[in-house]
């Protein structure tokens, strides 16, 4: 199937801002879903409400636009009865580890089926620019216009620490590496998050002064590396870019047929 | 993991009302539930915890009441009938969530197990203080159907009539017991299987490639559904939408989905309505009451009649939507109405609203976290006929 199956098409042009990274993502993903030659009707994404979770609204799968922040609850209801689906959730950074925080950590300590992907812009896109855990301290939002002072999460350590059994991070300058990554997280069998470092050029970048979505992805390019390049050992403060885990671990709906087992046999 | 249900029929088990309720919700089809633990409901949890399992179907405790009503709906959508159950600090988190399933039109029961509040309140002492929560909790104009009874039986069976209008009408059902009903034991029958109608999970007809709306009623009012994960794609959504699910702000779908919405609802009052009467026929005190308090209020009635009182009791099982019509009819011929409630006149409001003489109701209640005895009662009547303590 070609990518271009997999979208409604008559929901485009998309009603994403010129340069917004989130179109990116949703390319780069599409890409994974192709070459992993998953039908559409095996595919649930569940998204939560912010710019990026827009995104489940552009593609032909079963889609549940849900509340801001619960994206991965409901798909936890949705996964536990149907563990043959494949769970795709895209959140904001503010709608995954903000408001969502809670059924983050609790998604990933379950080790459940579902690919999350935080697409991580620093700021909240739709409602105009205010920070989020994710703008860190010195940054410039609508609600913090004298430079905020509240630090930042690590979703990859947040992620790794609450049990995720595949954690990796990719931007969407890197959109190749982006589709790998993305595939490989979907094909994982577990918890899965991808963090995307994604720009929002009209919040972000504008307040902040990083220029257009072209400095900004230019920015993405200079501030990272791959994890264990030799760029990142000479530079410690590069952000890494890469898969940081990925293991086995018993995955909650098959633990949850053992439950079953034990119960039907007493 | 849909399966099938193995309730034991036919046997009298001496319960407590949460037990009844699972009874009741297993009887109904219940094949997932997900729940946070919190008094007076947690019963209900933990002996789900025992046997769903045991028929195959999913039991999870999530981490908060948001995520258990959010599990719950994407449950349904996937196929399952579904149930949370929880106490008034849950159900005020779960608000934004019944909202979302109001607007996506999605069948699930909720439990509140009343106790006091506001806020934490008084864990282990009765209430029917969240009676009109239920009805205008989460925000946006909206119908709901919120369902009680007063005895363990009854609590069975309003239980599974929840599930049937859950399922019947594609909407959250509202399931309001209190701390009473939900620890006190009695005994119930379970019936056999077949013995009381069930309505499954309608689903379309539409084969896999021709256009499926699934928000598009039928004449009969009523909206085929398809499972997450079957033949037909399409988006559910908590934004006002259209007959495919993807959203609009056209001004005329808005209309039409607001009133669908509530129309689904109120004009089929009559059918969602469940009430009992005892020594109405020519009652000149008419006593209104529901869920615990009914039961001392019937103890009243039998009491007094046998001193040839004419006193009668109306006993509401469905709050909402509000049987106006149905209460204006049986207290016409009433001298006095009183409304018996552990809140402070929260269903009175609506009895007032109903009657044509709104100045002959008055409210007997009590707030203090015990229950409403008979003595409460009759002291009360006493008070109201002018005769003092
Ligand atoms: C309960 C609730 N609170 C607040 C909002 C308003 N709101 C909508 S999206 C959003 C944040 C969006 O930011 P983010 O999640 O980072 O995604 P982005 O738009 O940047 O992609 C907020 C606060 C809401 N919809 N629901
Ligand atoms: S506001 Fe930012 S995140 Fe939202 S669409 Fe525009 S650029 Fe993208």
């Amino acid at each position: 199937m070609a990518a271009k199956d997999y979208i409604r098409e008559r929901f485009f042009p998309h009603l994403w801002c010129p340069g917004c990274g989130h179109g990116t993502v949703l390319n780069a993903l599409l890409r994974a879903v192709e070459s992993l030659g998953i039908g559409k009707n095996e595919i649930v994404m569940v998204s939560g409400i912010g710019c990026s979770s827009r995104i489940s609204g552009y593609l032909d799968f079963h889609t549940l636009h849900t509340l801001h922040g619960r994206a991965l609850a409901f798909a936890t209801g949705v996964k536990l009865s149907r563990p043959e689906l494949n769970l795709i959730v895209p959140m904001g950074d503010g709608d995954a580890l903000a408001i969502g925080g809670n059924h983050f950590i609790h998604a990933a300590r379950r080790n459940i089926d579902i690919t999350a992907l935080v697409l991580n812009n620093r700021i909240y896109g739709m409602t105009g620019g205010q920070y989020s855990p994710l703008s860190g301290a010195g940054v410039l939002a609508t609600t913090a216009p004298y430079r905020n002072i509240d630090r930042s999460f690590d979703v990859i350590k947040i992620a790794e620490a609450a049990g995720a059994t595949f954690v990796a991070r990719s931007t969407t300058y890197h959109a190749r590496e982006l589709a790998k990554i993305i595939k490989q997280a979907i094909e994982h069998k577990g918890f899965s998050l991808v963090e995307v470092m994604s720009q929002c050029p009209t919040y972000f970048g504008r307040k902040n002064q990083q220029g257009g979505a072209l400095e900004m992805l230019q920015l993405f390019k200079e501030q990272t590396a791959s994890i264990g390049s030799k760029a990142m050992q000479e530079h410690p403060e590069i952000i890494g870019r890469g898969v940081f885990v990925n293991k086995k671990a018993p995955e909650y709906c098959q633990e949850y047929e053992a439950i079953v087992a034990r119960a039907t046999s007493a | 993991m849909a399966g099938v249900n193995k309730t034991v029929a036919g046997v009298n088990k001496f319960v407590q009302g949460n037990e009844a309720c699972v009874e009741g919700a297993l009887y109904a089809g219940l094949t997932f539930f997900a729940g946070y633990p919190i008094t007076p409901s947690s019963e209900i949890a933990e002996l789900l915890s025992v046997r769903l399992p045991k028929n195959r179907c999913c039991f999870i405790q999530m981490e908060d009441e948001i995520a258990s009503i959010c599990a719950i709906i994407g449950a349904s959508l996937a196929g399952n009938k579904v149930m949370t159950a929880t106490s008034g600090p849950g159900f005020s988190l779960m608000q934004e969530g019944l909202g979302y399933g109001i607007m996506a039109e999605v069948p699930c029961v909720i439990v509140n197990v009343m106790r006091g509040g506001p806020s934490t309140g008084l864990p282990t002492g009765p209430s029917q203080g969240d009676v009109n929560q239920a009805r205008w909790g989460t925000h946006g104009d909206h119908a709901i159907v919120a369902l009680t009874a007063s005895n363990h039986q009854d609590i069975f069976h309003i239980t599974v009539e929840a599930f049937n209008i859950a399922e019947t009408y594609r909407t959250p059902v509202v399931l309001l017991f209190d701390e009473v009903l939900g620890h006190m034991r009695e005994r119930i029958v379970v019936p056999k299987p077949g013995e009381l109608p069930l309505v499954d999970r309608l689903k379309t007809e539409v084969k896999q490639g021709v256009d499926y709306h699934p928000y598009l009623p039928r004449e009969d009012g009523r909206l085929p559904m398809s499972d997450f994960g079957g033949v037909h794609r399409y988006n559910v959504t908590g934004l006002f939408h259209d007959m495919w699910g993807f959203p609009t702000n056209s001004p005329q779908v808005v209309h039409g989905l607001l009133r669908h919405l509530t129309d689904k609802i109120e004009n089929n009052i009559n059918a969602i309505t469940h009430y009992k009467e005892h020594c109405l026929d020519d009652a000149e005190v008419v006593m209104i009451s529901y869920g615990s308090s009914a039961r001392s209020a019937l103890h009243v009635v039998a009491n007094r009649r046998s001193r040839g009182e004419r006193i009668g009791l109306l006993e509401l099982q469905t709050l909402w939507p509000f049987p106006a019509e149905l209460v204006r009819e049986k207290c016409a011929q009433a001298k006095r109405v009183v409304v018996v409630e552990m809140n402070m006149g929260q269903i009175l409001g609506a009895v007032k609203q109903a009657v044509a003489k709104p100045d002959r109701v008055t409210l007997a209640n009590r707030i203090d976290g015990q229950f409403i005895t008979p003595t409460d009662i009759r002291n009360i009547l006493r008070l109201i006929q002018g005769r003092g303590v």
